[in-house]
């Protein structure tokens, strides 16, 4: 670990995918995320690493799945309208077990929207926004700190599971300054060799990568292998944090940014003598049904705060499975709900 | 002349079919004089009622409420899929793309290679400013070589980042292509020039002869990092080298010729 | 303590430089800090803010409705955020750019002529280290010397020779800012 220095959201995404060992990036301008493509443009030269702008975010997540198949580290960042092109492309990855690390920058939608900051786009990146039975595992930071951190973890975990990864960050992530302490870099040469890439059929059989069976029974098979795989992450890569919880009698549940807003929430109706606390899911999916279960036990009130119309209150709702009221209180389009307002709609819920 | 009758000419000029909402455009940028001379055009053939706008996303996203006629906005690259199933489902209409390079020739190839070779009835005015204006001045497909962006800070070189891309062009190779010509309009004199090769691609839909694009090499001084007079200069000594101008098809002025149209 | 601040003003007065400068000292002050820019198209010649929290703590939302302490470029800025600051909150502002008086009274004002101030010092363009000078004097939210330092890391290669004008500008608005405390 080096020393803190403060740096913007996006370049602290940048420099923890060098210093993870990524050193092949494709992307194509879109804000608010721009400044991370345009950090990797400087920084992947001075590493001797590859950068190049696509023609479009279709053939950005296509470059990926060939610079993933034949082995590379390889990432890409870009915001809501450009994911969405990419779903076809990610699907593909799934079923042919391709690591790749996706930054999705989210912004206000539906359409071209706007460019603030948002999570409308749960159900896209959680749920999975491509066709066919495909999960990503999903990491939703809400410090600079976490996003670093869990850049770092998401390309460990691609490789592990061999499944492509998404940080599921937001316009506010993306532009804010925070202190961050970069751990030291990973040399690429010394991570392990992928077994399965497409290298040259040099003294070996052929191999192939492919997300494609003609055969059903065949691909059958291949979707429970990934089923199977999925069943493991689930099991081992569950990620929250929780926030004053040992003795509180409201719940709210909340997550990346928004997550670190409800803080002050917490701490604003601790001073009014509400007893609150949070819950903040890291990982998405997985998304960790049992520990927020459990808690849920212990209130009557799990309150679902989301930039969005609800669509984690959905993960929520099948955690908590009616034990408890779960309320939502969300902003849309871009705009970011503050801590006070939070806090009304809590009063409100109360009957206060 | 009375302050009042002069500005009742200021307003008698203005286009009906431009809007009152003043252009959001940096000093210097080319965005407003092409909106001009294409509402110019628009009072011209007498088709603000019957036009369409597809507006891109780039710069120009807000054209639709510069015209005053009915308009959209496709999503990036797009508009010339749009701009498709409109003339598909209303032949009678008159349907335009406003577009940028980014928009026009990187995202947007394969819908703009397409809709030019099934030489839909459809006009296209294509703004060449090298650059990806809306979102900070990244690479374009057009960035000159040498030329630093954001995304190209090294400046753009061959073996890494390509070429500058060449529409017109390409759409001389294309047979659906009716007009095609590239102007600019840095200068007075280049602005009656540029109108005119406007007015051959409307034209080029009009008498229902094929597609019609007009490519106008403009400035950026905002992300070009110069003052207007600055980018004007940098256009002519540089852009007009890269991006020859003129005629690269025209099936429009014989057609034109056979009808008696002037 | 946490103070919680919002700078506000035209683009190009120097708002956001303000806050990162805040900020980055607070981080050499070993305080746990946050700074998050308004951004989007109204940047374009049109107002700009940023929020700054420095806190003993690690900070919460970054994202703050109640701010404690407000620096205010111009007068559509203090129609904004002069309503939103905290009871016996602390008001810096910019009087060459505002000819009106602030009308809560339940506050504490400092008034910062900071562009004569830095137009006498020959750099129109430091007014905002005015600002910066009288906030830090103001509200005690970090050190002058964490400042310095934080202006260094910024004002490298050909920025370098403003920074001793800058360091007088900041210490001229600490003086005002001083004397109106008494
Ligand atoms: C799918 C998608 N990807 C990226 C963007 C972001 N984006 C908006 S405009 C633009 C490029 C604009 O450049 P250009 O077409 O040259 O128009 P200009 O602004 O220069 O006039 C980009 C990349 C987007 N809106 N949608
Ligand atoms: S950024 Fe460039 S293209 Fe966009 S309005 Fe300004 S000058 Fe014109
Ligand atoms: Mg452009």
């Amino acid at each position: 670990m080096g020393e803190k220095i403060m740096v913007k959201g996006t370049e602290a995404i940048g420099e923890a995918a060098i210093r993870a060992g990524c050193r092949v990036y494709f992307g194509y301008p879109i804000t608010p995320q721009s400044e991370l493509t345009e950090y990797m443009s400087r920084r992947m030269e001075e590493v001797g690493g590859v950068f190049l702008q696509a023609e479009s975010e279709v053939a950005t997540v296509n470059m990926m799945y060939g610079a993933s198949s034949v082995g590379a580290r390889v990432m890409t960042s870009t915001s809501s309208p450009g994911f969405s092109l990419m779903q076809e492309g990610i699907s593909y990855m799934a079923n042919a077990q391709l690591p790749g690390v996706f930054v999705d920058v989210v912004r206000g939608g539906p359409g071209l929207g706007d460019i603030q900051p948002s999570q409308g786009d749960y159900f896209q990146i959680v749920k999975g926004g491509g066709h066919g039975d495909y999960r990503l595992p999903v990491y939703s930071p809400s410090s600079l700190q976490e996003a670093v951190e869990l850049t770092i973890h998401a390309f460990d975990v691609a490789d592990k599971y061999r499944t492509p990864v998404v940080i599921f960050a937001d316009g506010m992530m993306g532009q804010m300054m925070e202190p961050v302490e970069f751990p030291d870099p990973i040399d690429p040469g010394s991570l392990p060799e992928k077994d399965w890439a497409l290298t040259g059929a040099k003294g070996r059989n052929a191999r192939y990568v492919t997300s494609f069976d003609i055969d059903p029974y065949k691909l059958e098979k291949m979707n429970k292998n990934l089923q199977e795989k999925y069943k493991k992450i689930t099991e081992e890569e569950q990620k929250w944090e929780e926030f004053m919880t040992d003795d509180m009698e409201v719940l709210f549940v909340a997550h990346g940014t928004v997550g670190r807003i409800v803080k002050s929430t917490v701490k604003m109706a601790r001073d009014k003598g509400i007893k609150a606390g949070l819950f903040r899911p890291i990982s998405l999916f997985p998304f960790p049904y049992q520990r927020l279960s459990e808690l849920a036990d212990k209130v009557d009130i799990v309150m679902t705060v989301e930039m969005s119309a609800g669509q984690m209150l959905e993960d929520v709702k099948l955690a908590v499975l009616g034990k408890a009221r779960t309320p939502f209180y969300g902003r849309l389009a871009g705009v970011i709900p503050t801590p006070g307002e939070i806090l009304e709609a809590l009063m409100k819920e109360l009957g206060r | 002349m009375e302050k009042v009758s002069q500005e009742a000419m200021v307003i008698a000029k203005m286009p009906e079919s431009l809007s009152k909402k003043e252009f959001t455009y940096c000093p210097g940028c080319h965005h407003g004089i092409v909106h001009r001379l294409i509402a110019e055009l628009i009072d011209e053939f007498s088709l603000r009622e019957k036009t369409v706008l597809v507006a891109p996303v780039g710069c120009s996203v807000f054209a639709y409420e510069f015209f005053n006629v009915d308009g959209t906005v496709a999503p990036h690259g797009r508009a010339l899929a749009v701009a498709t199933g409109m003339k598909r489902s209303r032949p009678d209409l008159f349907i335009m793309t406003y577009q940028g390079d980014g928009d026009l020739a990187a995202i947007g190839t394969a819908e703009t290679i397409h809709a030019a070779n099934r030489g839909e009835r459809v006009t296209t005015v294509f703004i060449n400013n090298a650059v990806y204006g809306m979102t900070g001045g990244q690479m374009a497909p057009t960035t000159l070589l040498g030329m630093k962006t954001t995304t190209s800070p090294y400046g753009r070189r061959p073996e890494k980042e390509g070429y500058p891309i060449h529409v017109m062009e390409i759409m001389k190779e294309l047979p659906g292509v009716a007009y095609a010509e590239r102007v600019k309009v840095s200068r007075p004199q280049d602005v009656p020039k540029a109108k005119m090769a406007i007015k051959k691609a409307f034209y080029a839909q009009l008498l229902d002869i094929g597609f019609g694009i007009v490519e106008v090499l403009s400035t950026c001084p905002t992300n070009w990092g110069m003052d207007p007079v600055e980018a004007g200069r940098w256009l002519e000594e540089n852009m007009v080298k890269e991006f020859p101008l003129g005629v690269y098809v025209d099936k429009v002025t014989e057609v034109m010729k056979e009808k008696g149209v002037k | 303590m946490e103070h919680k601040l919002i700078a506000a003003g035209f683009g190009g007065q120097g708002v956001m430089l303000l806050g990162q400068l805040v900020a980055t000292a607070g981080m050499i002050d070993g305080k746990h800090v946050t700074w998050l820019p308004s951004y989007g198209p109204e940047m374009r010649g049109g107002t700009a803010n940023c929020t700054v929290v420095v806190s003993d703590e690690p900070v919460a939302s970054p994202v703050v409705d109640t701010p404690n302490e407000i620096v205010i470029f111009n007068i559509p800025s203090l129609l904004k955020f002069e309503p939103t600051l905290d009871k016996d909150g602390i008001l810096v502002m910019n009087t060459s750019m505002i000819d009106r008086e602030p009308s809560r009274k339940d506050i504490k004002v400092i008034k910062v002529p900071a562009n004569d101030v830095a137009d006498k010092l020959g750099v129109l363009k430091a007014q905002n280290m005015v600002m910066l000078g009288a906030y830090i004097e103001a509200t005690k939210a970090v050190s002058f010397e964490s400042v310095i330092k934080a202006l260094e890391k910024k004002m490298t290669g050909k920025k370098a020779k403003f920074l001793d004008v800058n360091k007088k500008a900041i210490e001229e608005g600490m003086k005002i800012a001083r004397e109106q405390l008494g």
